[in-house]
């Protein structure tokens, strides 16, 4: 398939347009990307309905995985929170498993990684930020300012520091949105080199070929691991605007 | 490990499943710290390169409405490199805290080392 046609390394990245909807000026078509998010979205549902359906005390591996994940947000919430944070399990669980689908789905040869854009991972981000920001104007009112006041410091300094701490904080939604589609879009175009070099040097393939087996291997490490930071990130920044400093 | 009622066979099972357990945490253990430096790594990187961004956005901005070029851009790019280090050393803070709350009862000197 992949040798009839031009091919390079970033053509995975290619939106293309499966269904053209035009609202307007607005181009909201269903492209590939939007289709990735639909199986996903699926297969979270599947995985998860069809996990938890037999209910056994004593689970299975499916209902293992499904309790598994369970467990695993609830105690990020609980050890990054603490005990209010159960309220926001049901965000952080719906962020932490999209993102992991997304790159999960992305494993599979041939189809199309939508955290690899950073126009979803910033919107996603964006979502977190303005949640979060809202979150602490209704838990504390005006005393949030309080937030941009770094706590022992002498007011000589506060001109110098409200600044930095402002601008650390509007860093947040590019940092995270930056990290998980800068970890995707660089490990699989570092994939697809590495495979274009296997049909070019013949026999000698067989290293890249190797490599591409290791890389393979780290890239569902880093695929799982980029979930659980930004799941781990939504829960630091809830924290923080739940408890201030 | 001092159970004399239990017979012979069944303590030797019992020290070989130990045994086991323990290598296995330890391959384990290896792995998600190797995951964990990793990502570590990356996301030092994100904070340092995202405070500055903000930074020289805001300074291009501003100066862009108040017609002050290039002097507020320099004044934030400076602000901005210094919210970045901020951020990496908060970052560098949290991940000493969670290291000590997560695993506590090993010691000091291995607790550094994988700063």
């Amino acid at each position: 398939m992949a040798s009839a046609e031009h091919h390079g390394p970033l053509s995975q990245f290619e939106i293309k347009t499966l269904l053209p909807i035009h609202l307007g000026e607005a181009d909201i078509s269903f492209t590939n990307s939007s289709l990735m998010m639909v199986i996903a979205l699926i297969g979270i549902t599947l995985f998860l309905l069809l996990g938890a359906r037999r209910r056994a005390l004593v689970p299975g591996r499916w209902q293992s995985m499904v309790e598994l994940s369970y467990e695993f947000i609830v105690g990020l919430l609980r050890d990054t929170v603490g005990p209010d944070g159960r309220r926001y399990f049901p965000f952080v669980f719906t962020l932490f498993m999209f993102v992991l689908f997304g790159n999960m789905l992305g494993m599979i040869p041939y189809s199309f990684t939508f955290t690899s854009h950073i126009v979803v991972t910033f919107a996603l981000a964006a979502v977190v930020f303005v949640g979060v920001t809202i979150l602490g104007f209704v838990k504390h009112g005006v005393r949030f300012f309080a937030f941009f006041v770094p706590p022992g410091i002498s007011v000589a300094l506060w001109p110098l520091m409200i600044p930095i701490e402002i601008i650390s904080y509007l860093s947040r939604p590019i940092s995270l949105s930056v990290r998980l589609f800068a970890n995707m879009l660089a490990g699989h175009t570092l994939l697809k080199v590495f495979a274009g070099f296997v049909p070019v040097l013949g026999a000698a393939g067989v290293v890249p070929l190797a490599f591409v087996a290791a890389l393979s291997g780290l890239e569902l490490l880093i695929a799982f691991l980029q979930a659980y930071v930004f799941a781990i990130l939504t829960c630091l920044y809830i924290n923080d605007a739940l408890h201030l400093h | 490990m001092a159970e004399p009622e239990r017979p012979q066979p069944l303590r030797d099972l019992d020290r070989r499943l130990k045994r086991l357990r323990a290598e296995e945490d330890g391959g384990a253990r290896a792995a998600a710290e190797r995951g964990r430096g990793l990502s570590l790594a990356v996301r030092i990187g994100a904070e340092l390169v995202a405070a500055l961004v903000v930074g020289v956005g805001i300074g291009l901005l501003l100066d862009s409405w108040l017609g002050t070029a290039p002097w507020l851009l320099v004044v934030f790019f400076v602000l901005g490199a210094a919210a970045g280090m901020l951020n990496v050393y908060r970052v560098m803070e949290r991940m000493n805290r969670t290291v000590g709350d997560a695993t506590g009862k090993r010691p000091e000197a291995e607790r550094n080392g994988e700063r």
